[in-house]
């Protein structure tokens, strides 16, 4: 277990130095300068900027720094906010846009796992039809139009009632959370709805329940100890990605609803095309990811009892 | 029937009928018995039938709603739904006298219409100049006049002519006196204008060749509405399913032929090549996708005249293929051990036999459904970026960049924003459900599963 | 009276209040927190270190915490601020600070703390992109050029209370540039203490304003409070101003709005609609912004061609694009590139200096055209790169000139739709035909966009050169005598208007609402805006 942890964290990290040149590669053939503002610069101020960001330097130069600087766990200071560094950054709105793909999570995977249970329990009955139907419409729905109509609809209701039940835009306290983490959560938790349900229709006839059942356990006690715990399997491997998903579907709920997350950061960055910014978030992103795909592979090997994952041949 | 006996008869052999023998049902190969299982399934064969109409409405489209998704009718600006107006054509260039006497202390000088709604005032009592409102519902107590249209300064001009974006509807135009720099709400005066459509001659002579100043004439039904320059919903939504399938329908097949190319060749060679290959599957598929398109788009850039579409294929062919490479790499592995297989190889067969006879067809049934599902999701992704403002440039419409333009307006004229979002959602449920019906239908073993 | 029912008492309730104003303070259902004014803003400062701010969110806020030798007014006029008084040649100027201007230390504002700032502003090691702003100030250029010592900067602190400056040449509008964020003082120990640091969080800053930040959550929440160190502390009515909420997007703004989250809110075309069927109350104001086509004259580019620019003129409707596509109330049609409502030599600039505006007329663009393509040698229209930005404003405007020139002259545009910054890049560069841009001023004064084409201007992205220009341009900078100066100012925009290296197109109109109960907020096009240093809360009436 622990050799296979160790090389699934080295391969991880070989993964990020291929995402951080990637990046780097893609960043330098990029058109158009970074420095450039509204108003024009004169070129001896230019010359100075350019030697404050090391973009005087040769692309190999500045190519072996980004790399030492981002061992060294720094990415650099923001071109368009010279007095923020990438990390402050990180550091800033990285737990909002976390908190916020948590709530997504947590709704999608508790939605999706109640739901696809009901489906199952009542496979084939109004119950399953209707909540079948909605499933295919929360991944047939793009999140902006979902995010879009969960505003107007809650303002809607703000004001025909008066009251304050959900905010409709910005960052604070629980209120603002929900519907965004809807918005997000949505299309995972119908995609979870779907894996539930086929993987409890797959635990209903196995032959641990008919002898649970023969030995006169209550269908209570059969659903929770039995068809639940074994049908969550699945769910817990497409976690991985599943997280990966809510995590850049982020960037548009963020932007619509106002929320300063990494993911509307990143956004921003772009269109100013701060060099720094976007480099240091996407290898950012990269490894966040790679350590979530880890992690849930780890869990996973340590929850299902089938897996023994240190004696696998990979 | 009861015998005693047997007889000699009894001894005869039985004509052979052959109808034991033979099979009673016709024999179905692959694909037939796939249609016959699809046919079977009543969501999967409605969304067959949507996708073949959005095909149809596609290529067919233009040429049954011949109105150009390009003509811009500024008269028209974000109308919703109609069957077509009818609009009164004015003179452009006419100007408009002050009348002499005035029989209500604010008025219209001449017909209203969209083209200009001109008013004269008699003067209020100690007001040094007017500001002049226009609004959509009638003004309370409140003093809503609504927009501000202008202030005039001095008390001598009396007269005011608006221009601004007039809709065909009621306006409330109010005129307010101003003194020592204040408003004074209290003495204004409001009249309610009802405003016709109307367009310049030459404007109309576009629509009806031998319209004349004062007729009036019917314009371009717009089933859909218009968008914020008059263009015609539907037409753009024709033009805009064109880029948009096409991208969601070649980009998923280029790369997935590219994903089969590498992963067949990783499953067949194995070994070194194999090892090398998967290694860069690995990495590509650990790239943060929607960032690295983002990160493809702005790199390629896009030049003066181009659409934007040909960037973004490319960024979705060098990012996407890695899934179904896997996919195929798996499949090839697993048939490779398989016995028939073996069998084959041991017979003598030759790898181009092998290739043609026994991977292929076996693949392609879990090729054809990845496809299935990886058109909708590029559609998305599509969407996604031409939302964000990272996907197609205008003037070429496409569905997400429809809907970016729409919600900006969508307070106002949701119709802008619904009409696109219900169409890529129509299409994205309906690749989804075939998806699953063929995915049924191909792999019996995978019935029921996900 | 029966029942009202839900919005109908609400009406009710409403009407009563807003009679009452004027009687009593009666009638107080759920009075708004008293003296406190929350607002969204577009985007976040990125940094507030005055010396190098560059954007309109960062002079918003530093316009609030932070106070030069003057303030501008609402009419742009500069009026007494750290310097209770001055006196203006041709040479210099000198000022003298007052006594009672404090930092929130409550250490006084001295002349050293200008010096210090504006030697900032010009070393080359702090690369100021607005340092060209110094530049009326004897030996800033040749500073920032790496041409002379930081410390030979034309200004000196005589004592703790007077400065004086020393011109490069006359200029005549440098009392309204002492307001400008970039002159702000910098208390020297404070910014060497912070280094790099200085400006980027609330307690990195020292303030002289009549407010203090003293809370900004990066990304999501700024807090300002009411200085009590400053020194005119009693104009200032507002305890605070929350900004609980940034985002670039208006419809999200006027969300906020209408669930009674912000105060203040600006009204984009689309949510214009909204505003009306909410009965809000509306109030339009200038932000001063000039917008154009600016054409290409490198060699080589078609958009040299005098007749190209003229047809493209004359077949641009200018009411027709300002009421149909621009759409927002008090545009106005562009006549100049110096707007109508700067001030001039008494009055309005363009009251002084009418001009007339260019009627759109087909007959003469196609004429023109025909004349182009005759000189051009072309058998055909031509084909145009337009470069344009990608905000929603800007592809509108593209999509509609593209129509315009294809259907009326047969001319194609190629749309160049560009993020900001690549935009930008390839404006420096001069790839493009014909770009649309805009302009806002730096300061109250025509200069501020008359020098605009001369051929030294870094903003000239035409490169478009004209020897006479450039000559009244020097002309009217070089000198404090104001008939000369706008005389000058005049006739070269009369050339411009000839040559047409740029094509005017509309002056920014902005509408906006308030809750009912805010009141004297300053709009304006020069300086930092909305100014709510002197604005005041009436807690009498309710919300909406």
């Amino acid at each position: 277990m622990f050799k296979y942890a160790l090389k699934q964290i080295a391969a991880g990290i070989v993964t990020v130095f291929f995402i951080a040149t990637a990046t780097f590669t893609a960043m330098h053939a990029v058109p158009g300068d970074p420095l450039s503002k509204g108003k024009a610069i004169a070129p001896e101020v230019r010359k100075n900027l350019e030697a404050k960001y090391g973009l005087d330097q040769p692309v190999t130069k500045q190519y072996t720094m980004f790399l030492t600087n981002m061992v060294k766990g720094d990415f650099g200071i923001s071109f368009t906010q010279a007095n923020r560094s990438v990390n402050d950054i990180i550091r800033e709105h990285f737990p909002i846009s976390a908190i916020l793909g948590l709530f997504a999570i947590a709704v999608a995977a508790a939605g999706g796992i109640l739901w696809g249970s009901l489906t199952a329990l009542y496979r084939n009955k109004w119950p399953d039809k209707l909540i079948m139907l909605a499933v295919i419409f929360g991944v047939s729905v793009p999140s902006f139009v979902v995010a879009a109509l969960m505003q107007l609809g809650v303002t809607a209701l703000n004001k025909h009632f008066g009251l304050q039940l959900f905010a409709v835009a910005g960052w604070g306290g629980l209120t603002h959370a929900v519907l965004p983490a809807v918005a997000l959560g949505l299309s995972t938790m119908s995609f979870l709805t779907r894996l539930m349900r086929s993987s409890m229709l797959e635990v209903v006839n196995a032959d641990y329940i008919r002898t649970a059942k023969a030995k006169g356990v209550s269908s209570t006690g059969i659903f929770f100890s039995h068809q639940l715990r074994n049908a969550i399997l699945p769910v817990i491997t497409v976690l991985g990605p599943a997280i990966a998903a809510i995590t850049t579907g982020g960037f548009v709920v963020e932007s619509v609803f106002a929320i300063p997350g990494l993911g509307r950061y990143f956004v921003q960055a772009v269109q100013q095309l701060d060099y720094t910014v976007i480099m240091g978030l996407t290898v950012f992103y990269g490894a966040y990811l790679v350590a979530m795909v880890i992690l849930v592979d780890i869990v996973y090997g340590l929850i299902d009892p089938r897996i023994k994952v240190g004696k696998a041949s990979g | 029937m009861k015998t005693d006996a047997l007889t000699r008869s009894d001894f005869v052999p039985a004509t052979r009928t052959g109808s034991a023998h033979q099979i009673s049902r016709p024999s179905l190969s692959y694909w037939q018995d796939a249609w016959v299982r699809l046919k079977n399934n009543r969501q999967a064969l409605a969304s067959l039938f949507i996708v073949g109409a959005l095909f149809l409405f596609t290529v067919l489209g233009p040429y049954i709603w011949t109105q150009s998704p390009a003509r811009q009718s500024l008269a028209e600006i974000s109308q919703p739904p109609t069957l077509g107006l009818r609009a009164l054509v004015v003179d452009g260039a006419q100007t408009i006298a002050p009348k002499a006497v005035l029989s209500a202390s604010l008025e219209t000088l001449a017909a209203p219409h969209t083209r200009g709604v001109a008013l004269q005032w008699k003067p209020i009592e100690g007001a040094q100049g007017y500001a002049l409102y226009r609004n959509e519902v009638e003004p309370s107590e409140r003093l809503d006049f609504g927009l501000p249209l202008a202030e005039l300064k001095g008390a001598a001009q009396l007269t005011y002519q608006d221009r601004l974006n007039l809709e065909p509807k009621t306006y409330f135009y109010t005129v307010v006196p101003v003194s020592q720099g204040e408003e004074i709400g209290s003495r204004a005066v409001t009249l309610e204008v009802d405003v016709q459509l109307a367009l310049q001659e030459n404007e109309a002579q576009s629509y009806v060749a031998e319209a004349k100043i004062g007729e009036e004439i019917r314009l371009p039904a717009h089933p859909f509405g218009t968008d914020y320059l008059g263009r015609d919903m539907l037409a753009r939504i024709i033009a805009g399913a064109r880029v948009s399938l096409s991208i969601g329908f070649f980009a998923p097949i280029i790369y997935i032929f590219l994903g089969v190319l590498i992963g067949g060749l990783a499953g067949y060679l194995g070994g070194r090549v194999d090892m090398v290959l998967m290694r860069l599957t690995d990495l590509v598929i650990a790239l943060p996708f929607l960032l690295f398109m983002i990160l493809f788009r702005i790199a390629f850039g896009v030049g003066p005249g181009e659409s934007g579409i040909i960037p973004m294929v490319v960024a979705l062919v060098a990012l996407s293929w890695t899934s179904s490479a896997r996919l195929v790499r798996g499949q090839i592995l697993q048939l490779r051990e398989s016995e028939y297989v073996q069998a084959a190889r041991l017979l003598g067969a030759k790898t181009g036999y092998l290739l043609l006879r026994h991977l292929v067809p076996n693949t392609i049934g879990v090729i054809l459904v990845y496809l299935t599902f990886a058109i909708p999701s590029t559609i998305f992704t599509e969407a996604f970026l031409s939302f964000i403002g990272m996907g197609v440039v205008p003037p070429t419409p496409s569905w997400g960049s429809l809907s970016d333009d729409g919600i900006k307006t969508f307070l106002t004229y949701p119709h802008e924003f619904i009409v696109p979002a219900v169409f890529i959602s129509i299409t994205v449920l309906a690749f989804n459900l075939l998806g699953d019906g063929l995915r049924d239908a191909l792999d019996p073993k995978m019935r029921g599963r996900e | 009276m029966t029942h009202l029912t839900g919005k109908n008492r609400l009406f009710g309730v409403f009407a009563t209040c807003f009679g009452s104003i004027f009687l009593v303070s009666g009638c107080t259902t759920e009075p708004p927190k008293p003296d406190t004014v929350t607002i969204a803003m577009l985007a976040e400062p990125p940094d507030l270190n005055a010396t190098k701010a560059t954007d309109s969110e960062s002079f918003f806020i530093l316009g609030h915490v932070m106070e030069g030798l003057t303030r501008a007014g609402s009419d742009g006029k500069p009026s007494p601020a750290v310097a209770e008084s001055w006196e203006i040649t041709d040479a210099g100027a000198t000022f003298t600070l007052r006594s009672n201007a404090q930092w929130s230390d409550g250490k006084p504002v001295t002349a050293h703390d200008f010096v210090y700032a504006w030697r900032t502003v010009v070393d080359p090691k702090n690369a100021s992109e607005y340092a060209f702003i110094l530049f009326p100030i004897k030996n800033a250029e040749k500073i920032v050029s790496k041409k002379a010592p930081v410390d030979s900067l034309g200004v000196l602190a005589l004592d703790a209370r007077t400065l004086k400056v020393t011109f490069e040449k006359p200029c005549g509008y440098f009392l309204s540039l002492t307001s400008f964020a970039t002159y702000f003082p910098v208390r020297e120990d404070f910014h060497q203490l912070h280094g790099e640091r200085y400006g980027a969080e609330a307690n990195t800053l020292l303030y002289n304003g009549p407010f203090r930040l003293t809370q900004w959550v990066h990304g999501a929440s700024l807090k300002l409070e009411k200085n009590p160190t400053y020194w005119n502390a009693s104009i200032v009515k507002l305890n605070a101003i929350q900004i609980p909420y940034i985002t670039p997007d208006l419809s999200a703004q006027l969300n906020l709005y209408k669930d009674g989250k912000i105060d203040l809110v600006s009204l984009g075309k689309n949510t214009l609609k909204t505003a009306m069927q909410e009965r809000f109350k509306m109030k339009k104001y200038s932000d001063g912004t000039v917008f154009y086509l600016e054409f290409n004259f490198a060699e080589g580019r078609i958009t040299r061609n005098k007749n190209l620019r003229k047809s493209i003129q004359y077949v641009l409707d200018g009411e027709e694009f300002v009421g149909r596509v621009i759409s927002i109330p008090g545009t106005l049609v562009g006549t100049s590139v110096i707007p109508t409502w700067i001030a001039g030599k008494n009055g309005l600039f363009r009251e002084d200096y009418p001009i007339q505006s260019v009627k759109p007329n087909l007959a003469l663009a196609k004429h023109h055209l025909a004349e182009a393509m005759k000189e051009l040698g072309l058998k055909t229209p031509p084909t145009l790169v337009w470069l344009t930005g990608d905000s929603p404003g800007a592809s509108k405007e593209a999509e509609y000139f593209q129509n315009l020139l294809s259907s009326k002259l047969g001319i194609t545009l190629k749309i160049d739709k560009q993020i900001f910054k690549q935009r930008l890049a390839k404006m420096s560069a001069g790839e493009f035909d014909v770009v649309s841009a805009g302009w806002g001023p730096d300061y109250n004064d025509p200069m501020t966009f008359a020098d605009l084409k001369t051929s030294w201007n870094e903003n000239n992205r035409g490169r478009w050169k004209n020897a006479q220009y450039d000559e009244l341009i020097r002309k009217a900078q070089s000198t404090t005598k104001n008939t000369v100066r706008m005389d000058s100012m005049a006739a070269a925009e009369k050339i411009l208007l000839e040559e047409l290296p740029i094509l005017p197109l509309y002056e920014r109109s902005v509408i906006y609402t308030q809750s009912d109960w805010l009141a004297n907020v300053g709009r304006r096009a020069v300086g930092f805006d909305p100014d709510l240093t002197t604005a005041t809360t009436r807690d009498e009436t309710a919300k909406n």
